[in-house]
């Protein structure tokens, strides 16, 4: 049976408590996950592998690919960063991969630094709905 | 030299598990420390469990990096949960049992769990469980660049796996 939007905040709010040891509270939809919730970079892969152990089921697997969830491997690549910022090029990647994630405020400033702050509580219950077929 | 925390490999399931041991000795000058006698009471030498963190990091380490044939550069990232339930002397084994729960190109996550081998009674008790998550640093998020030379895995290493008969595996 399909998860509800509230049995997917509840058990990603149980990945983030365990991954980044936050109380329950503390783990609110626009809660970010580093500015908020302390989430360093190691983090983020702890995060991608404990979503899977949570969402997967004897009869459906539940993998995250690498760089599905978070921006991997784009930093190096000139014609998508160029002096610390998305480039035109970058920042339509990004959008195209990363659906999940609310770009609106994120236009005018593109810093690659910057791109962590943009990962919610929300766009991680909104990365798994999407994932899980809903 | 690198302080080694493994005595020696006893069992390796390739890109699964590995099993190690190490023997705590008197011997060890950190135990003359860990506790010394003093106002509170007499001298009570026990294994430090932070080094039987770094025993497990080691041991899950070393199963990590086998997986691509030690060419990537595998770091201890974090300590996800470490439960150890008692204290180990001088004269017993510790046995180190780690399995990797997940991998990819950017990292893994491990568990394994802590036996402790008394030689008076001859039995092994489960002492403890720790789940680790190591970074394969070249494939880190923030693009950092790390020497090309892999210095996690030196010659220490290398003389255990050679040991275990595992010495194939690094070159």
């Amino acid at each position: 049976m399909a998860l509800t939007n509230d049995e997917i905040f509840q058990k990603v709010q149980g990945v983030l408590v365990d991954a980044l040891g936050v109380d329950d509270g503390d783990v609110t939809p626009d809660a970010v996950l580093t500015t908020d919730l302390g989430a360093e970079s190691i983090d983020f892969l702890d995060i991608t592998f404990r979503l899977d152990k949570a969402f997967a089921t004897p009869e459906k697997p539940f993998k995250i690919g690498q760089g599905e969830l978070f921006p991997e491997n784009l930093m190096a690549n000139p014609d998508l960063v160029k002096d610390g910022k998305f480039t035109d090029a970058g920042m339509a990647l990004l959008k195209e991969k990363m659906p999940h994630v609310n770009f609106a405020s994120f236009d005018a400033d593109r810093r690659v630094e910057a791109v962590s702050e943009l990962f919610t509580v929300k766009s991680l219950c909104d990365f798994v709905a999407r994932k899980l077929g809903h | 030299m690198r302080w080694m925390w493994i005595d020696q490999i006893t069992h390796f399931e390739a890109d699964r598990r590995l099993v190690a041991v190490k023997n705590v000795s008197l011997a060890e000058e950190h135990l003359h420390q860990h506790f010394a006698a003093g106002p509170d009471g007499p001298a009570c030498p026990v294994m430090p469990m932070s080094l039987m963190v770094e025993g497990m990091a080691q041991t899950a380490g070393v199963l990590v990096g086998s997986v691509n044939r030690f060419r990537e550069k595998v770091i201890l990232a974090k300590v996800n949960d470490a439960r150890i339930d008692r204290e180990v002397i001088p004269g017993q084994t510790i046995r180190y049992d780690a399995t990797i729960e997940r991998m990819d190109a950017a990292g893994a996550s491990t568990m394994g769990v802590i036996d402790v081998l008394d030689h008076r009674t001859g039995s092994w008790e489960r002492i403890g469980e720790i789940s680790l998550m190591f970074s394969h640093i070249d494939a880190n998020r923030s693009g950092l660049q790390f020497p090309e030379h892999n210095f996690v895995f030196s010659d220490n290493f290398r003389l255990i796996l050679e040991q275990a008969g595992l010495g194939s595996l690094a070159d």
